[in-house]
Protein backbone atom coordinates (compact mmCIF):
# COMPACT_ATOMS: atom_id res chain seq x y z
CA UNK A 1 0.00 0.00 0.00
CA UNK A 2 1.40 3.24 -0.87
CA UNK A 3 1.77 6.25 1.91
CA UNK A 4 -0.26 8.39 0.05
CA UNK A 5 -3.04 5.61 0.47
CA UNK A 6 -2.46 6.07 4.19
CA UNK A 7 -2.55 9.46 4.75
CA UNK A 8 -5.68 11.04 4.06
CA UNK A 9 -8.10 13.01 6.38
CA UNK A 10 -10.28 9.68 7.32
CA UNK A 11 -7.64 7.80 8.86
CA UNK A 12 -6.24 10.16 10.77
CA UNK A 13 -5.36 8.70 14.80
CA UNK A 14 -3.58 11.70 16.35
CA UNK A 15 -2.94 15.32 15.55
CA UNK A 16 -1.49 18.29 17.50
CA UNK A 17 -4.47 19.48 19.50
CA UNK A 18 -5.76 22.94 18.13
CA UNK A 19 -5.55 24.26 22.17
CA UNK A 20 -1.55 24.43 21.31
CA UNK A 21 -0.97 27.52 18.67
CA UNK A 22 1.23 27.16 15.83
CA UNK A 23 4.30 29.03 17.46
CA UNK A 24 7.35 27.10 17.56
CA UNK A 25 8.22 26.27 21.12
CA UNK A 26 10.83 28.56 22.61
CA UNK A 27 11.90 25.17 24.83
CA UNK A 28 15.35 23.35 23.48
CA UNK A 29 14.89 20.58 21.59
CA UNK A 30 13.84 16.84 23.91
CA UNK A 31 12.64 19.24 26.88
CA UNK A 32 9.88 17.60 28.62
CA UNK A 33 7.87 20.95 28.79
CA UNK A 34 6.52 20.52 25.34
CA UNK A 35 5.20 17.04 26.19
CA UNK A 36 3.65 18.46 29.58
CA UNK A 37 1.86 21.62 27.69
CA UNK A 38 0.71 19.51 24.83
CA UNK A 39 -1.04 16.56 27.48
CA UNK A 40 -2.83 19.12 29.83
CA UNK A 41 -4.11 20.55 26.53
CA UNK A 42 -5.52 17.76 25.08
CA UNK A 43 -6.97 17.17 28.60
CA UNK A 44 -8.79 20.52 28.53
CA UNK A 45 -9.98 19.70 25.34
CA UNK A 46 -11.29 16.14 25.48
CA UNK A 47 -13.45 17.03 29.05
CA UNK A 48 -14.63 20.05 27.24
CA UNK A 49 -13.46 22.81 29.43
CA UNK A 50 -11.48 24.59 26.96
CA UNK A 51 -13.50 27.92 27.50
CA UNK A 52 -13.74 27.95 31.60
CA UNK A 53 -10.36 26.93 32.06
CA UNK A 54 -7.59 29.75 32.96
CA UNK A 55 -3.92 29.02 33.17
CA UNK A 56 -1.55 31.09 35.02
CA UNK A 57 2.17 31.26 33.79
CA UNK A 58 4.97 31.29 35.87
CA UNK A 59 8.62 32.94 35.31
CA UNK A 60 11.15 30.41 34.11
CA UNK A 61 11.60 28.62 31.11
CA UNK A 62 7.66 28.08 30.82
CA UNK A 63 7.28 31.95 30.69
CA UNK A 64 6.19 31.78 27.69
CA UNK A 65 3.40 29.19 28.19
CA UNK A 66 0.49 31.95 27.24
CA UNK A 67 1.89 32.07 23.95
CA UNK A 68 1.66 28.02 23.38
CA UNK A 69 -1.16 27.74 25.52
CA UNK A 70 -4.23 28.62 23.14
CA UNK A 71 -6.81 29.28 26.45
CA UNK A 72 -7.06 31.98 28.58
CA UNK A 73 -4.09 32.55 30.42
CA UNK A 74 -2.29 35.13 32.89
CA UNK A 75 1.16 35.83 33.71
CA UNK A 76 2.28 35.74 37.35
CA UNK A 77 5.26 37.22 38.76
CA UNK A 78 7.95 34.92 39.41
CA UNK A 79 6.78 31.74 42.21
CA UNK A 80 3.38 33.68 42.56
CA UNK A 81 1.40 31.98 40.14
CA UNK A 82 -0.81 30.13 42.93
CA UNK A 83 -1.41 33.34 44.54
CA UNK A 84 -2.79 34.73 41.76
CA UNK A 85 -4.98 31.15 40.85
CA UNK A 86 -6.27 31.85 44.33
CA UNK A 87 -7.35 35.36 43.15
CA UNK A 88 -8.86 34.38 40.15
CA UNK A 89 -10.57 31.34 41.71
CA UNK A 90 -12.36 33.25 44.71
CA UNK A 91 -13.21 36.14 41.99
CA UNK A 92 -14.65 32.96 39.62
CA UNK A 93 -15.24 29.99 41.65
CA UNK A 94 -16.75 28.16 38.91
CA UNK A 95 -14.11 28.32 36.48
CA UNK A 96 -11.10 25.79 36.26
CA UNK A 97 -7.91 26.98 37.42
CA UNK A 98 -4.70 25.93 37.12
CA UNK A 99 -0.97 26.85 37.37
CA UNK A 100 1.97 25.19 35.14
CA UNK A 101 5.00 26.24 37.38
CA UNK A 102 9.07 24.71 37.19
CA UNK A 103 11.20 23.67 40.31
CA UNK A 104 12.92 26.86 40.19
CA UNK A 105 9.31 28.88 40.44
CA UNK A 106 7.31 26.43 42.39
CA UNK A 107 10.43 25.07 45.04
CA UNK A 108 12.56 28.04 45.31
CA UNK A 109 11.04 31.79 44.97
CA UNK A 110 7.29 30.70 45.72
CA UNK A 111 7.38 27.86 48.15
CA UNK A 112 5.59 30.40 50.21
CA UNK A 113 2.79 30.61 47.66
CA UNK A 114 2.57 26.72 47.03
CA UNK A 115 2.29 25.50 50.77
CA UNK A 116 -0.22 28.34 51.92
CA UNK A 117 -2.38 28.08 49.11
CA UNK A 118 -2.04 24.03 49.41
CA UNK A 119 -2.63 24.25 52.94
CA UNK A 120 -5.65 26.61 52.46
CA UNK A 121 -6.77 24.04 50.24
CA UNK A 122 -7.43 26.72 46.65
CA UNK A 123 -9.28 24.76 44.55
CA UNK A 124 -6.85 24.90 41.84
CA UNK A 125 -4.43 22.33 39.85
CA UNK A 126 -0.94 23.18 39.86
CA UNK A 127 1.13 21.42 37.01
CA UNK A 128 4.88 21.37 38.91
CA UNK A 129 7.34 20.31 36.34
CA UNK A 130 10.79 19.45 38.04
CA UNK A 131 14.21 19.14 36.11
CA UNK A 132 16.42 19.52 38.63
CA UNK A 133 17.95 22.75 37.51
CA UNK A 134 17.38 26.43 36.65
CA UNK A 135 17.10 25.87 33.02
CA UNK A 136 16.49 29.10 31.27
CA UNK A 137 19.24 31.34 33.45
CA UNK A 138 22.13 28.71 32.37
CA UNK A 139 22.05 25.53 34.78
CA UNK A 140 22.26 27.03 38.14
CA UNK A 141 21.85 24.64 41.27
CA UNK A 142 18.22 24.69 42.15
CA UNK A 143 16.47 23.56 45.81
CA UNK A 144 15.61 20.41 43.69
CA UNK A 145 19.24 19.77 42.41
CA UNK A 146 20.42 15.61 43.49
CA UNK A 147 23.08 15.33 46.04
CA UNK A 148 26.65 15.22 44.12
CA UNK A 149 24.83 16.27 40.71
CA UNK A 150 26.78 18.99 39.01
CA UNK A 151 25.40 22.50 37.74
CA UNK A 152 27.36 25.42 37.49
CA UNK A 153 26.83 27.07 40.35
CA UNK A 154 28.00 23.42 41.82
CA UNK A 155 30.50 22.64 39.44
CA UNK A 156 31.95 19.70 41.77
CA UNK A 157 28.30 18.64 42.54
CA UNK A 158 25.93 19.67 45.09
CA UNK A 159 27.83 19.01 48.27
CA UNK A 160 24.87 18.44 51.04
CA UNK A 161 26.76 19.51 53.98
CA UNK A 162 26.94 22.99 53.21
CA UNK A 163 24.37 23.22 50.31
CA UNK A 164 21.41 21.64 52.13
CA UNK A 165 19.20 18.53 50.99
CA UNK A 166 17.14 18.35 47.99
CA UNK A 167 13.26 19.78 48.75
CA UNK A 168 10.34 17.23 47.43
CA UNK A 169 8.00 19.73 47.53
CA UNK A 170 5.65 16.85 46.56
CA UNK A 171 5.91 14.56 49.27
CA UNK A 172 6.26 18.04 51.54
CA UNK A 173 2.57 19.41 50.25
CA UNK A 174 0.70 15.70 50.77
CA UNK A 175 1.36 16.12 54.73
CA UNK A 176 -1.40 19.34 54.30
CA UNK A 177 -4.51 18.82 55.02
CA UNK A 178 -5.96 20.80 51.99
CA UNK A 179 -4.10 18.90 49.22
CA UNK A 180 -6.69 16.35 47.73
CA UNK A 181 -4.49 14.51 44.85
CA UNK A 182 -0.60 14.88 44.83
CA UNK A 183 1.11 12.45 42.27
CA UNK A 184 4.23 12.33 40.63
CA UNK A 185 4.92 11.55 36.81
CA UNK A 186 7.03 11.83 33.79
CA UNK A 187 6.90 12.20 30.20
CA UNK A 188 9.83 10.53 28.03
CA UNK A 189 8.36 7.83 27.03
CA UNK A 190 4.86 6.65 25.58
CA UNK A 191 3.86 5.01 28.42
CA UNK A 192 4.63 7.49 30.87
CA UNK A 193 3.07 10.12 28.75
CA UNK A 194 -0.27 7.97 28.92
CA UNK A 195 -0.13 7.68 32.75
CA UNK A 196 0.70 11.37 33.15
CA UNK A 197 -2.15 12.42 31.00
CA UNK A 198 -4.37 10.12 33.12
CA UNK A 199 -3.53 12.34 36.30
CA UNK A 200 -4.24 15.06 34.60
CA UNK A 201 -7.56 14.30 33.59
CA UNK A 202 -8.55 13.24 37.59
CA UNK A 203 -6.54 16.49 38.87
CA UNK A 204 -9.10 18.51 36.35
CA UNK A 205 -12.27 16.35 37.45
CA UNK A 206 -11.55 16.91 40.89
CA UNK A 207 -11.04 20.68 40.48
CA UNK A 208 -14.45 20.19 38.29
CA UNK A 209 -15.90 18.49 41.65
CA UNK A 210 -14.48 21.01 43.82
CA UNK A 211 -11.97 18.79 45.72
CA UNK A 212 -9.20 20.98 46.84
CA UNK A 213 -5.78 21.23 45.33
CA UNK A 214 -4.47 18.91 43.18
CA UNK A 215 -0.37 19.08 42.48
CA UNK A 216 0.95 17.03 39.47
CA UNK A 217 4.62 16.83 39.57
CA UNK A 218 5.94 15.89 36.36
CA UNK A 219 9.80 15.03 36.48
CA UNK A 220 11.79 15.92 33.00
CA UNK A 221 14.67 16.47 31.82
CA UNK A 222 17.46 19.23 30.81
CA UNK A 223 19.32 18.25 28.35
CA UNK A 224 20.84 22.00 28.26
CA UNK A 225 21.32 22.29 31.85
CA UNK A 226 22.47 19.01 32.06
CA UNK A 227 24.90 19.01 29.28
CA UNK A 228 23.82 16.15 27.47
CA UNK A 229 22.07 15.01 24.25
CA UNK A 230 17.89 14.89 24.44
CA UNK A 231 17.78 10.81 24.44
CA UNK A 232 20.86 10.69 27.14
CA UNK A 233 19.29 12.85 28.89
CA UNK A 234 16.43 10.76 29.33
CA UNK A 235 18.31 7.95 30.12
CA UNK A 236 20.23 9.86 33.12
CA UNK A 237 16.50 10.95 34.57
CA UNK A 238 15.47 7.44 34.75
CA UNK A 239 18.64 6.19 36.53
CA UNK A 240 19.45 9.16 39.10
CA UNK A 241 16.04 11.71 38.71
CA UNK A 242 13.89 8.34 39.42
CA UNK A 243 15.41 6.70 42.74
CA UNK A 244 14.78 10.23 44.25
CA UNK A 245 11.38 11.14 42.70
CA UNK A 246 10.00 7.91 42.59
CA UNK A 247 7.38 8.15 40.45
CA UNK A 248 3.65 7.34 41.64
CA UNK A 249 0.82 8.43 43.45
CA UNK A 250 1.34 9.83 47.01
CA UNK A 251 -2.05 11.30 47.85
CA UNK A 252 -5.51 10.26 47.18
CA UNK A 253 -8.63 11.64 47.63
CA UNK A 254 -7.14 13.29 50.41
CA UNK A 255 -5.55 10.25 52.43
CA UNK A 256 -1.90 9.65 52.03
CA UNK A 257 -1.65 5.95 49.90
CA UNK A 258 2.57 5.89 50.00
CA UNK A 259 4.99 5.73 52.81
CA UNK A 260 6.94 9.01 53.68
CA UNK A 261 10.10 8.91 54.31
CA UNK B 1 -6.50 -11.23 9.16
CA UNK B 2 -6.72 -7.78 9.05
CA UNK B 3 -3.42 -5.98 9.03
CA UNK B 4 -2.75 -2.54 9.96
CA UNK B 5 -1.02 -0.17 7.93
CA UNK B 6 0.11 3.59 9.24
CA UNK B 7 2.32 6.31 7.99
CA UNK B 8 3.69 9.68 10.33
CA UNK B 9 3.70 13.14 8.55
CA UNK B 10 6.58 15.18 10.36
CA UNK B 11 6.69 19.30 10.46
CA UNK B 12 9.70 19.52 8.97
CA UNK B 13 10.14 23.45 9.32
CA UNK B 14 9.05 22.75 13.28
CA UNK B 15 11.31 19.53 14.12
CA UNK B 16 13.64 20.24 16.73
CA UNK B 17 15.39 16.63 15.44
CA UNK B 18 16.00 15.89 19.75
CA UNK B 19 15.56 12.03 18.50
CA UNK B 20 12.98 11.44 21.27
CA UNK B 21 10.73 9.70 18.58
CA UNK B 22 13.08 7.56 17.33
CA UNK B 23 13.87 5.92 20.60
CA UNK B 24 10.19 5.61 21.44
CA UNK B 25 9.27 3.97 17.96
CA UNK B 26 8.92 -0.12 18.77
CA UNK B 27 9.21 -0.66 15.36
CA UNK B 28 12.11 1.26 14.43
CA UNK B 29 10.23 3.18 11.70
CA UNK B 30 11.96 6.96 12.32
CA UNK B 31 15.50 8.04 11.93
CA UNK B 32 16.82 11.71 11.69
CA UNK B 33 17.59 12.81 8.12
CA UNK B 34 21.36 13.79 7.01
CA UNK B 35 19.30 16.61 5.94
CA UNK B 36 19.06 19.94 7.82
CA UNK B 37 16.33 22.31 8.05
CA UNK B 38 16.05 25.70 8.15
CA UNK B 39 17.20 25.92 11.49
CA UNK B 40 19.86 23.31 11.27
CA UNK B 41 18.42 20.58 12.74
CA UNK B 42 18.53 16.95 11.60
CA UNK B 43 14.55 16.42 11.38
CA UNK B 44 12.63 13.29 11.54
CA UNK B 45 11.84 10.97 8.72
CA UNK B 46 10.34 7.45 8.19
CA UNK B 47 13.37 5.82 7.51
CA UNK B 48 11.40 2.20 7.28
CA UNK B 49 8.08 3.01 6.13
CA UNK B 50 6.93 -0.48 5.82
CA UNK B 51 7.15 -1.55 9.60
CA UNK B 52 4.89 1.83 11.04
CA UNK B 53 1.37 0.26 12.18
CA UNK B 54 0.16 3.91 13.50
CA UNK B 55 0.83 3.37 17.46
CA UNK B 56 1.27 6.88 17.10
CA UNK B 57 3.84 6.11 20.02
CA UNK B 58 6.09 8.88 18.65
CA UNK B 59 3.49 11.57 18.46
CA UNK B 60 2.63 11.17 22.10
CA UNK B 61 6.30 12.21 23.24
CA UNK B 62 7.07 14.38 20.34
CA UNK B 63 7.94 17.50 22.71
CA UNK B 64 7.09 19.75 19.38
CA UNK B 65 4.00 18.02 18.55
CA UNK B 66 5.32 17.83 14.81
CA UNK B 67 4.17 14.47 14.42
CA UNK B 68 0.79 13.39 12.73
CA UNK B 69 -0.60 10.03 12.23
CA UNK B 70 -2.63 8.15 9.92
CA UNK B 71 -3.07 4.36 10.12
CA UNK B 72 -5.37 2.48 7.83
CA UNK B 73 -6.82 -1.41 8.05
CA UNK B 74 -5.71 -3.24 5.32
CA UNK B 75 -8.11 -6.23 4.50
CA UNK B 76 -5.70 -9.60 3.29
Amino acid sequence: MDIKDIIKPENLVYKKTELMTDNVLSYCPGCGHGTAHRIAMEVIEEMGLTEDTIGVAPVGCSVLAYDFMNIDMQQASHGRAPAVATGIIRTWPDKIVFTYQGDGDLAAIGTAETIHACNRGENIVIIFVNNGIYGMTGGQMAPTTLPNMKSSTSPFGRDVETMGAPLKMTELVALLPGTNFVTRHAVHSPGHVRKAKKALRKAFQNVKDKKGTQLIEIVSNCNSGWKMTPVDSNEWMVENMFPFYPLGDIKVDGKIVKELH
Amino acid sequence: MAKVKGAIVVDTVKCKGCGVCVVACPTQVIDLAKEVNGKGYHYAYMENPDACTGCSSCSIVCPDGVITVYRVKVEN
